[in-house]
Formats: structure tokens, C-alpha cells, sequence
């Protein structure tokens, strides 16, 4: 039977009941007295000079109130990026100013160049059309190796070139590396692509800025996976407005996948124009907008080199990268393609040598930030791509040369040669579970019923690790990170024994008004009715780094923990008064104190009482009350691992892929909620499998983003995808976090895209295709094209 | 200005719009009812779905006016004025076939008008009938279940 409740339990969602009526508060539900919105004019060319800006006309249309340009913010500051990347010769990144509304010129497609407040949104946006705007077009800068090459047109004109930074790990190996690859007597090279993605979170980005004169205060509601992080960025070093005068809320938020970390000019224009106008200020972003303003992902171009022995043991391997920024950089950006892309390489594999080299390249295209995974599912994908094609090489089975260079579960914890340490893991088992559920022995049966209808059925495998919960700060601060790592929480317990949590993470799908009142019942023994999760507004939660990177459990959860141990403590000091006895001597079980060895016990909510009441209590050594926060720093991250296979089928006249099954074996360590982790990862996967045949943003060699709206830009359908085969009762518990939990949000999107892409290889290899790679997307087009080259 | 009336979650409501007021933001901004979603421009997503006259619909695509004198249902008319879930929105919270809820209005709408043409649908035919509804969230696998389930308790 499983539990019905605490944790491990599979308990039903509160957070569906207002989702399900349609009584869900997203911010474009709110609307306050007396709102004005704002239509932003965007740049529709990729790069160009602003020659003129004529807002005469526009100004007087009806209904307008007021036209901003860059002139209005001269004294606002840049979006500021958070993370600090130093280039192998010791020098800064180039970090050019990011202004909110473009100065003098252009940089990429959808950027802001003016933005009318009007009435009514109709009227903004056709104000907005009658602005002149003249620009003189210069080259655009699309393809990153053209972008470095000599003479290449500069995206910022005060730069020395499009590079951003020039980054190694370690560099101190790279000549070690180099000399093993010389002297290997296999080298499997592979030259591949990870393609732009667009995020696309269902629901668009929204801001609505509001000024109180009465009391000089800011707010402004936005959909944010992390407001106390948007209230830093833009209070501290955009508007110059100080914390306690700016409040920040992101209520309901329909997904995010990283896209809602940033801080966008959209937000600070918002917040500031609200002042000048007098009037709250909303905008709603459009789908065509989102496509052009919200951060994209992934682009990355890679050469990887994997040297092994005559045995297929890996002994050496070379990753060198082009990583896209876009036009400016995003919050994130830098940390991206480099600490939570470089660090990953080693994979779940004891390959001793690794060198990584970076390079970020500044294009006129949309900034490039962190999408769901963010910088390891490059990792794994090269990884994973490179081995199966040594395994190819070599003649070895695909399972074989993994589990062959696995790192075994006595090494742990076992250091990387790029600069992490795995606390614990176990590889074998999650791989041997898979060959179970995947029924890897049936394939070759399977394959000859695809064959006889003339479909190539082909198998992938993939054995991924990853990093969530990036940690501690003074480590990420070393690596530029310009930000603290903790989470928080405030666990206030109310005179009755309810409780109230006020968390610093984000709920935005994550399902933390149901998971983490789990974990609370579980610790205390009371009903997870009596717990309410609080989040999403600087107002009332202390300050925490809010949601991505899988972190919200393992970091915002164990300050939950923390602070629930502190709340217990207190508690038994009061329930020990109360029952006279020792401290020592009193247990908390099933929502009941009890003494030790006896049958004396007094229930929690007549603690609680006491701590509120306070008549019979130890008040010369305890205050009253029962409220805690606590702030939790983890000491590592936590590293999730998995094997996942698929099954396709490629039809070889037309080149279409289909995807027949796909089975995902994970270690999450502990789990809270198995039915949240499963949607989770399903949710992971679609974006993963999305990745690897559908989507890719597209631009033309002019800067103009030729897939723009769903009519170009391919999102995963129902009818795209498989039902999937998750599993994850392979569990090695987090060693170093109060709960043992690793972190579940991104794996699927991480361990799918090779998995598919060695399936398609496998299939066309079986069939006498002899095509080593084609990159994603794999369309039909691509997979037809690779057929025929090949034939 | 126009004057339209018609027919919301069985109540009767009468307004005065603009000719180009789309019906979304008819049910959005004048009505209050925020459950209907937009989430693009284009036609594609699904998360506006309602019913007019008990046929599936996009609102976002559909004029306020030419809803004039119709019966219209969004996601608020779809629980029992008890507040009681209805069946498919009871599978969906059984199944987690909601994770940030955006698309979730949007879903349930299709997959009413889905059971009422095909109460006993495969999987295969709930995927194809979902087509036109985007989530970015849950891979479809637990709505897809949900579906089938909710067909399963109306069987
Ligand atoms: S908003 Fe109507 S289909 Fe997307
Ligand atoms: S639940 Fe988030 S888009 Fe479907």
C-alpha cells in the first residue's frame, strides 16, 4: 500500500482546485484602479543606427498619455548580469551596458526602442504604429565562427570584438589532455549542434508597475519565478529604489522553464513609468513578443574528442564550444555554457582526463539564457552522442562501454576532473532497472516486426548525471556568481497548531503547496490540511533565491526543515513544562508529545496554545510564540542520475522519426510525492523529445527570426509524443541535505535529446544507412536529406 | 459601441463593446471570468477553448459580437454550483494532468466537447482530438490518462 500521506505519499494537488474552476490569480487576472498599458515599439530589424524617432504624431492620438524613449532613462541604469565569467588570460568578460529601451542603436529583433502608454491597450499599440522610426540597417552578426572571424561587424561598437569570454576548465589539464588525445589509440571526434530554443512557458510575460505617492512605495506584480531576485536586481542596480520601499509579487504563474528568471526591461519600464505617470502600468506580452523578447535557450556549436583504449575505457576527452549570448547579456547568461555546462562533462564516467574550453559570442539575435537544464543538457548530449558513436567504432554494445566506464558505487564521494565532487550515486542499478522495464532483450524481435512493414526500428541509450541545487555561495561566489545560493523559510505556527509557511522558492507547476506541507505532517505528526504554503510575494516571505536549477526541495525545502527542527525544539521545551519533565525525555510522535516511558502526553496544538497563551509557561527562559525562519546553504550540489532508452521507428521514404516508446530510469534520492515527480519528469521529457525533433528557433542570415509564432516555431503536440515508462525506485539518498533529495524538475529534458538522437542513428545504422549524426531537430527533412547523402 | 447579449454559464448578460472586441477579452475584461487564457496570437494553443452553442471554440479568434444571442460556457460553468468538480476536472486533479494550470481551462473545455462527440475514445484518438491544445508542462501523458479516466467514470 502506498502512504497516504507525509512523504512518499502520492497525494492529490490543492493547487488544482482553483486551477480547475478557473479561479487561478495569474498576473494578466489583475487588473487595479485606474491602469494604463503600455505598447512597446520593437526593433523589427536585427541591427541598425536609430537615425530618428518621430513621436509627435503618435503623442496626439487618442487616448495616449505619454511616449517614452531612451532620453527618458538616461538616468536608469543597464540590466545588470549576474555572474562574472573570467577568461583564461585572467580578464573580466566583456559586459556591455543592457539598457531597457535601445540607445542609438539597435542590436537585435524585438528590441525595445519606444514604448506608448495609453487608455487602453488597443490604443497604445496603434499609437505605437504611428511612431516614424528611421534606421539606418547595418550587417547583421548571425553565425558566431563569422562573428569572430577578422573584420566581422561589431555587435557593440566600443568592444574590441564579438567575444564575450574566452573561458577553460581546467586549464591546468589542458595540455595533459591534449597529449593523451596525441597518443590515444582510439579518437572518436564529433562536431555537433545544440540548437536555439524557445522556451515557451503557456502563459506570456506580464508586468504591472504601481506607485503609492502616499507612501513612496513600488510594486510591481509580475510573472516571476524568483521576485526577491527581481527586486534586488532592478531596485538595487536599475531604478535606485532601495528594498524596503519596492515590493515585488509573482502570484500564479503558468510555467516557466527558466525564462521567468531574468530581469527584463519590460519589468523596470513598468515600475518606473508607473511614477512618472501617476497610473499603474501593465503590459501583456503577446506570443510574437515572447518569441523575440523572452530569453531563448541552448545554442551552442561543439567539437568533442573522446580517447579510449583497445577496452573502450575513456581516457581522455576535449569539449571546445560556441556558445550564443545574443545581443546583451541576460541575468544568467554566463553561467550557462560555462560553470553548469563545463562541470558536467565527466558525466557518470571515470574518464580521467577533461578539458573543456569555451568561447561566447555576442550576435544580433534575442539574449540567450539558462532553458530547463541550462547548460548540462549540452553536456550530456555531446557526451552521450560521442560515446555511442565510439562504441560504433569500436564494435562494442552501446550498454557495455557505459557501464565499463562507470564510476562504481564504492568511489563515492568521487572527484571529478572538472571541478565537482558526486556525493553518491549508484550507476549500475539504474541501468540494469532500465534494461528491465525497457525489455532491451525483446528489441531485436520488435525490430523485425518494424522491418517487415518497412520501418527501421532503432534503440537509444543514455546514461545522464546532473547538478541541481547549485551550491554553496562562497564556492559560486569564487565563480563569479554575484549572488548568495540559500534559500529560506519561515515556518509560523499559529496559537491552534496550524502553520503557515512562507517560502522563498517559487511555485510556478512545481506543485510546493502540496509537497511541501508533505514533508511538515511527516516531521510533526498533524494532518498536511492544517499546513499553507506561502510564496511569490517580498512582502511577506524573507529573502530567498526563488525557483530553477531543480533547487526548490533540495534548498528551499531543507531551510523548511531547518526551521520546522528549530519550531520542534522550542516546542519540546514548552511541552516539557507543561508536563514536568526533562527536556531530554520528551518524544514528538502522530502530533502528540509524549514522555518517554510513560503515558503522559499533551497534543500540539495545546503547545501551540501555551506558546501563544502563555499562563503556564517557562517564561524566564523562553519567549513566547512559535515562529522560525531559517536559512540554508547547502554544503554541495545534489546530482541526480538516470538511464533512459527509447525505441523509434524511421520511415526511410519519408524520413519521419516516431518516437514507439521511452523509458526513464532516475535517482532523485528520496521523493516527496512519486505522482509530482512522475508529471515532472514526463514534462521534462516532452521538452527534451521537443528538442530533439521538433523545435528550433530559426533566424535568416539578416537577423530576422523567421519562426516567430506557433506557425513556424514546432511545440511538441499530444499527438508527437508517446505515453512514457518513469520510474525512480532507485534511490540513493542525498548524503549532505536534511532530506536526502536530489532535485527532479529538469532530467527529462537532460537525458531525452540523446537518447532519441542515438535511437535515430541506431535505426538508420541497422538498416545499412551509414550516417553518423544529423543534428536537431531530426525532421523528416534532415533525416531524409542524411539518407540520401548516405546512399 | 454594440450592444450584444448573450448567455454566460447560464446567466444572461447584455454589453455595450467595440465592433473589433474580441470574445476572449469580452469574457476576460468585462465579465471578469479570467479562467479563459490566452496564450498566443496565432490560433494555436487551445488555452481560450470554451463552448458556444456546445461546439468547441477558440475565443481568441471569435468576435464578441458574432456571439451575440449565443449560449456560452467557459471553465467557471464547468463545476457543479456546489462547487462540486465535474468529472473530467475530478480525473485531472486524480491523474496531475495540471501542472501550472495555464492550459488546464483550455484542456478540460476540449476534452468536454471530445467525450460528448466520442464518449469512449482511445488513446490515440484523445491525442489527435488535443491537437489544438498546447501544454508546455506535463507531456500530455496525464492528461491523456485523465481523459481516458474521465470517460471510464461517465462510461
Ligand atoms: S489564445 Fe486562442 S488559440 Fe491561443
Ligand atoms: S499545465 Fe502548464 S501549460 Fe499545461
Amino acid at each position: 500500500m502506498p502512504k497516504d500521506h507525509g512523504i512518499g505519499a502520492p497525494i492529490r494537488r490543492r493547487e488544482d482546485l482553483r486551477f480547475l474552476t478557473g479561479s487561478g490569480r495569474y498576473t494578466d487576472d489583475i487588473n487595479l484602479p485606474g491602469q494604463a498599458h503600455v505598447h512597446f515599439l520593437r526593433s523589427d530589424v536585427a541591427h541598425g543606427r536609430i537615425k530618428r524617432l518621430g513621436t509627435g504624431a503618435a503623442a496626439a492620438m487618442d487616448g495616449v498619455i505619454r511616449i517614452f524613449t531612451a532620453r527618458d532613462f538616461e538616468n536608469v541604469g543597464g540590466l545588470p548580469c549576474g555572474w562574472q565569467i573570467t577568461s583564461r588570460d585572467g580578464n573580466p568578460m566583456a559586459e556591455p551596458k543592457h539598457p531597457i529601451l535601445a540607445e542609438g542603436k539597435v542590436r537585435h529583433v524585438g528590441e525595445i526602442i519606444a514604448a506608448v502608454i495609453a487608455e487602453t491597450p488597443e490604443q497604445a499599440r496603434d499609437a505605437a504604429e504611428a511612431i516614424e522610426v528611421e534606421i539606418e540597417e547595418l550587417p547583421a552578426v548571425i553565425d558566431m565562427a563569422a562573428a569572430l572571424g577578422e573584420g566581422a561587424p561589431k555587435v557593440h561598437d566600443d568592444l574590441p570584438s564579438n567575444l564575450c569570454f574566452d573561458w577553460g576548465l581546467v586549464e591546468e589539464n589542458r595540455e595533459k589532455v591534449d597529449e593523451a588525445i596525441r597518443n590515444a589509440p582510439h579518437v572518436v571526434t564529433l562536431e555537433l549542434v545544440n540548437q536555439r530554443l524557445a522556451p515557451n512557458a503557456m502563459e506570456p510575460r506580464v508586468a504591472i508597475g504601481d506607485y503609492d505617492k502616499a507612501t513612496d512605495e513600488h510594486t510591481l506584480y509580475t510573472t516571476s519565478q524568483n521576485p526577491h531576485v527581481i527586486r534586488l536586481l532592478m531596485g538595487a542596480f536599475v531604478l535606485g529604489i532601495p528594498e524596503h520601499k519596492l515590493r515585488v509579487v509573482a502570484p500564479d504563474v503558468g510555467g516557466g522553464f527558466g525564462s521567468k528568471i531574468f530581469h527584463y526591461a519590460e519589468e523596470a519600464f513598468c515600475t518606473y513609468a508607473a511614477k512618472v505617470v501617476g497610473r499603474p502600468v501593465k503590459w501583456t506580452s503577446s506570443r510574437s513578443e515572447a518569441f523575440m523578447s523572452d530569453a531563448q535557450g541552448r545554442d551552442h556549436v561543439t567539437k568533442i574528442e573522446l580517447a579510449l583504449d583497445e577496452e573502450g575505457h575513456f581516457l581522455a576527452l576535449r569539449s571546445e564550444t560556441l556558445a550564443n549570448m545574443g545581443a546583451y547579456l541576460s541575468t544568467f547568461a554566463p553561467a550557462v555554457p560555462t560553470w553548469l555546462h563545463g562541470t558536467l562533462m565527466a558525466g557518470t564516467y571515470r574518464t580521467p582526463l577533461i578539458y573543456v574550453n569555451v568561447k561566447a559570442v555576442f550576435t544580433n539575435t534575442v539574449p540567450v539564457d539558462a532553458y530547463r537544464g541550462a547548460g548540462r543538457p549540452e553536456a550530456t548530449f555531446q557526451l552521450e552522442r560521442v560515446i555511442d558513436k565510439a562504441a560504433r567504432e569500436l564494435g562494442m554494445d552501446p550498454v557495455e562501454i557505459r557501464r565499463r566506464n562507470f564510476i562504481n558505487p564504492d568511489q563515492f564521494p568521487y572527484e571529478t576532473p572538472v571541478a565537482l565532487v558526486y556525493d553518491t550515486g549508484n550507476y549500475h542499478a539504474t541501468l540494469e532497472k532500465l534494461e528491465e522495464l525497457a525489455d532491451l532483450e525483446g528489441f531485436e524481435a520488435r525490430r523485425q516486426e518494424s522491418a517487415a512493414r518497412g520501418k527501421l526500428r532503432g534503440l537509444g541509450i543514455n546514461c545522464y548525471i546532473e547538478a541541481c541545487g547549485i551550491a554553496p555561495s562562497n564556492l559560486v561566489g569564487q565563480l563569479g556568481a554575484r549572488a548568495g545560493l540559500y534559500d529560506s523559510a519561515t515556518v509560523r505556527v499559529n496559537p491552534t497548531g496550524s502553520i503557515t509557511v512562507h517560502t522563498g522558492v517559487h511555485s510556478h507547476g512545481q506543485s510546493h503547496e502540496t509537497t511541501f506541507p508533505q514533508v511538515i505532517a511527516e516531521m510533526i505528526g498533524i494532518p498536511e490540511d492544517q499546513i499553507e504554503i506561502v510564496h511569490g510575494d517580498t512582502a511577506n516571505s524573507p529573502m530567498g533565491m526563488g525557483t530553477y536549477g531543480s533547487r526548490s526541495i533540495a534548498v528551499g525545502g531543507s531551510a523548511m526543515v531547518r526551521a520546522t527542527e528549530k519550531i520542534i525544539a522550542k516546542a519540546k521545551k514548552i511541552a516539557a513544562h507543561l508536563l514536568e519533565a526533562s527536556e531530554g525525555d520528551i518524544e514528538l510522535k502522530d502530533g502528540k508529545f509524549t514522555v518517554k516511558g510513560t503515558d503522559r502526553e499533551v497534543a500540539w496544538a495545546d503547545v501551540t496554545l501555551a506558546a501563544y497563551v502563555p499562563h503556564n509557561y517557562p517564561l524566564e527562559e523562553l519567549e513566547p510564540g512559535l515562529e522560525e525562519t531559517s536559512f540554508y546553504d547547502p554544503a554541495n550540489f545534489t546530482f541526480p542520475s538516470g538511464a533512459y532508452a527509447c525505441e523509434v521507428e524511421v520511415d526511410p521514404e519519408t524520413g519521419k522519426v516516431e518516437v514507439c516508446s521511452f523509458v526513464a530510469v532516475d535517482d532523485f534520492g528520496n521523493v516527496i510525492n512519486p505522482m509530482v515527480v512522475d508529471g515532472q519528469v514526463h514534462g521534462g521529457l516532452a521538452q527534451g523529445i521537443g528538442q530533439a525533433l521538433l523545435e528550433q528557433c530559426v533566424y535568416d542570415e539578416n537577423g530576422q527570426l523567421v519562426t516567430a509564432s506557433y506557425m513556424d516555431y514546432a511545440m511538441p503536440r499530444a499527438d508527437d509524443l508517446p505515453s512514457f515508462t518513469v520510474d525512480h525506485s532507485c534511490q540513493t539518498p542525498c548524503t549532505h541535505n536534511p532530506l536526502g533529495v536530489k532535485g527532479c524538475g529538469e532530467a527529462g529534458a537532460i537525458g531525452s535529446p540523446p537518447t532519441i538522437v542515438n535511437a535515430v542513428i541506431d535505426a538508420l545504422q541497422r538498416g545499412g544507412i551509414e550516417v553518423d549524426h544529423i543534428d536537431m531537430p531530426l525532421t523528416p527533412v534532415r533525416v531524409w536529406s542524411a539518407i540520401r547523402a548516405a546512399s | 459601441m454594440v450592444e450584444i447579449s448573450m448567455t454566460v454559464n447560464g446567466k444572461p448578460v447584455t454589453a455595450q463593446v467595440e465592433p473589433r472586441t474580441l470574445l476572449v477579452t469580452f469574457l476576460r475584461e468585462h465579465l471578469g471570468l479570467t479562467g479563459t487564457h490566452v496564450g498566443c496570437d496565432t490560433s494555436q494553443c487551445g488555452a481560450c477553448n470554451v463552448h458556444v452553442n456546445g461546439m468547441l471554440a477558440k475565443s481568441c479568434t471569435m468576435l464578441a459580437v458574432e456571439a451575440d444571442g449565443a449560449e456560452i460556457v467557459t471553465i467557471e460553468g464547468m463545476a457543479a454550483p456546489d462547487g462540486t468538480l465535474g468529472v473530467i476536472q475530478q480525473a485531472f486533479q486524480d491523474h496531475h494532468g495540471l501542472q501550472c494550470g495555464f492550459c488546464t481551462p483550455g484542456m478540460v473545455m476540449s476534452a468536454a466537447a471530445l467525450l460528448r462527440e466520442n464518449p469512449d475514445p482511445s488513446e490515440e484518438e484523445i491525442r489527435a482530438f488535443l491537437e489544438g491544445n498546447l501544454c508546455r508542462c506535463t507531456g500530455y501523458h496525464n492528461i491523456v490518462k485523465a481523459v481516458r479516466a474521465a470517460a471510464e467514470a461517465m462510461g
